[in-house]
């Protein structure tokens, strides 16, 4: 292993011309990976890994979390992805509300939740769907699966996100960045061609990486030879198509469609959110309970949560960091999802 | 918070503020306050009590009543102690089946002979459908001192060797694999053993014995934060040098999670002098549950626990805090 690591950084020194690159993860696995491996400490100083809004947990807003709070007690079954149970509302969260007796549910995949649901016809259950590309086709799959079998007593409370209008708020807005590490998971399903934007409006290059160390340095290896002429590349060839996985594109277009989503720290985006298409609307959670987004404060005192999505500040850099601030008492979600980046920073002593 | 959460029996750093808090402080005394996994009272006697709860009931590799024999034959254990005696309670649900009782009973006497102790007293109990879910057992124990008690979670020194006495995580995986409909070839097993048998030779090495524990909720890496805690060192361990099976490592990316933070029912983590390591490795390896023992670490005097990863870095261990959820993405 360590020939390799070798081998990669001799590569980085090669194209290294010492200016200061700011090179921007968008995925929580790329996050918590590059924290796990140490590869901080590989990198020479000038480059710099900074991590964007790539966390599902971490980029649902306030009041998406509040709903979701708020349908627990309305005597519903909530089943959810592990990580959102922990997340704070505004002033109770999704565990709690199971300790107070409300059925809150962790299912790993949500066609589990539809079993659960099939198994158990007398409960209403709601899925809270969250997450990019790479858990919305198996989301889609639940929605057409209960249509077909004609179940009723299934919903999904779509909260659904989608990269690239994300990418270009960031761009639009400002960020410093020289290059993406692009989400392996969510370009198995999308493909890389969605990305080709950011070469031809902005300028800015981009490598699909895979997981493991060697993947992350060989794709930064590649964001530093593109500098001056920058690409749309694909280093995680092993998984990842440039055309992606067209049956689930196509399912997940099936049951989708577009539509505005707020982002915590980034605020509303247009097109970057999903909703679920008429001819389903029985399986939409917010037509069926007739949920209302809350008022909920935007950002809870203190938290610059917002500023490390968007790459401004490292989680370090926020003065809630490690002191107000910890995976045991989080205040805001990128300290409680394991896919966050100032839990990242946390655990592995960044 | 005025309720409690999931969290608050995950294993990890909220369940220890919880107990402490909550329970150490109202109840202390000289025995409690040793925070060891069995108390050591007068007469070289040592007790402990523990609860299983575990669900599925009957898992791959194991069940409850195993698990409610090991669990604390291995607590008696990670004292120095030969376990003796064991009482058993049952909490059983209305309406469970009766079959499955014998089957779980029959485990726990199969376990209580491999282990050589006796269950001498115990209680059984029926509560209303819904209020438990299937079973819950307890088991208390009692055992006495090989020696002299050698073994505490207070004598890490610096220089002396972390040895783990085989696979990492196997207990932990096979339930949530069980949990999640995980299918691996070859399949997810708990460990789940008794270790007083290898604990019995490791104890003719006397004080080169610093400390044994089994990691079990909160799995290795909260083992290694107590023992850097209880004993005021640091902790370094390898990367390179850690035991664990292909397809609990795969299940683990897939989910996630990380496997120093899984629980083990049949491994135990021992300190001993540095001059004495390789002779304990050797006596672990000879035993039918340590034959993947491995020199994992060295106790160093930083105040951290750390790892050198296989990439040549140098990062914390992650701390376990408490449900062990799998991520999204």
């Amino acid at each position: 292993m360590q020939g390799i690591i070798n081998r990669a950084k001799e590569l980085i020194d090669r194209y290294n011309t010492g200016e200061s690159i700011k090179i921007m993860e968008v995925c929580g696995s790329h996050t918590m990976a590059i924290s796990k491996y140490g590869l901080r400490q590989i990198l020479p100083p000038n480059i710099k890994l900074i991590s964007g809004p790539g966390c599902p947990v971490c980029v649902t807003a306030q009041n998406e979390i509040d709903a979701s709070i708020s349908l627990a007690s309305q005597g519903v079954t909530i089943a959810t992805f592990g990580d959102l149970v922990r997340v704070p509302g505004n002033d109770s969260s999704l565990q709690e509300e199971r300790a107070k007796g409300k059925d809150v549910r962790v299912f790993y995949s949500p066609l589990d939740a539809l079993d659960y649901a099939m198994a158990n016809p007398s409960k209403e259950v709601v899925f809270i769907g969250i997450g990019f590309e790479t858990t919305i086709p198996s989301v889609a799959m639940t929605i057409k699966e209960a249509y077909t079998k004609k179940i009723k007593n299934y919903s999904v409370y779509c909260l659904h996100k989608t990269m690239p209008k994300a990418l270009e708020a960031l761009v639009v807005n400002g960020s410093d960045i020289q290059g993406f590490l692009l989400p392996g998971h969510v370009s198995a399903i999308t493909g890389s061609t969605i990305y080709n934007f950011l070469v031809d409006k902005y300028n800015i290059g981009g490598v699909v990486s895979g997981f493991e160390a060697t993947d992350i340095l060989m794709s930064v290896v590649m964001i530093l030879k593109n500098l001056k002429d920058p690409k749309i590349e694909i280093q995680y060839k092993r998984v990842v198509k440039e055309e992606g996985n067209t049956e689930a594109q196509r399912l997940m277009d099936e049951v989708f469609e577009e539509s505005d989503a707020e982002w915590r720290g980034l605020g509303m985006i247009e097109g970057s959110g999903l909703k679920i298409r008429e001819k389903y609307s029985e399986y939409d959670a917010e037509k069926k309970f007739n949920i209302k987004k809350p008022n909920s404060r935007t950002e809870i005192k203190g938290c610059r949560c917002g500023d490390v999505l968007k790459g401004l500040i490292t989680p370090k850099q926020c003065p809630l960091f490690g002191k107000a601030c910890t995976p045991l008492n989080p205040v805001g979600p990128c300290m409680v999802s394991s896919e966050g980046s100032c839990a990242a920073y946390y655990k592995y002593g960044e | 918070m005025d309720k409690v959460l999931m969290s608050h029996g995950g294993g990890g750093s909220m369940m220890q503020s919880f107990i402490s808090e909550i329970f150490i402080e109202k109840f202390n005394n000289e025995y409690l306050s040793q925070m060891e996994d069995a108390a050591l009272l007068p007469g070289k006697t040592v007790f402990t009590t523990d609860s299983f709860v575990v669900k599925p009931i009957f898992f791959s590799g194991g069940d409850i009543g195993r698990l409610a024999i090991c669990g604390t034959v291995n607590d008696i254990s990670m004292r120095g102690a030969k376990p003796l005696f064991l009482s058993a309670s049952f909490i059983i649900e209305e309406g469970f089946p009766i079959d499955d009782i014998k089957k779980i009973v029959d485990s726990m006497v199969d376990a209580a002979n491999e282990a050589g102790v006796q269950i001498v007293t115990g209680d059984t109990k029926v509560v209303e459908k819904n209020s438990a879910d299937g079973i819950f057992i307890n088991t208390a124990g009692i055992g006495i001192l090989y020696d002299e008690a050698y073994a505490s979670i207070k004598n890490g020194k610096p220089g002396d060797v972390v040895i783990i006495s085989g696979t990492i995580g196997d207990h932990g995986m096979a339930v949530m694999g069980d949990r999640e409909g995980l299918d691996f070839d070859p399949p997810l097993l708990s460990d789940v053993a008794p270790l007083n048998k290898m604990v019995e030779k490791l104890m003719t090495l006397k004080d080169a014995v610093k400390i044994l524990r089994d990691p079990t909720r909160g799995g290795v890496a909260e083992v290694l934060y107590e023992i850097a805690s209880m004993s005021n060192v640091g902790i370094k361990i390898y990367e390179d040098k850690l035991p664990v099976k292909m397809n609990v490592k795969s299940a683990c990316s897939m989910l996630g999670i990380d496997y120093l933070h899984l629980a083990n029912e049949g491994k135990l983590v021992c300190v001993v002098d540095k001059d004495y390591a390789y002779k304990a490795l050797e006596i672990m390896k000879e035993d039918k549950y340590g034959k993947d023992a491995a020199i994992i670490g060295e106790i160093d005097s930083s105040g951290l626990v750390t790892i050198d990863t296989i990439y040549g870095t140098n990062r914390i261990v992650d701390r376990p805090i408490g449900e062990l959820l799998p991520r999204i993405c």
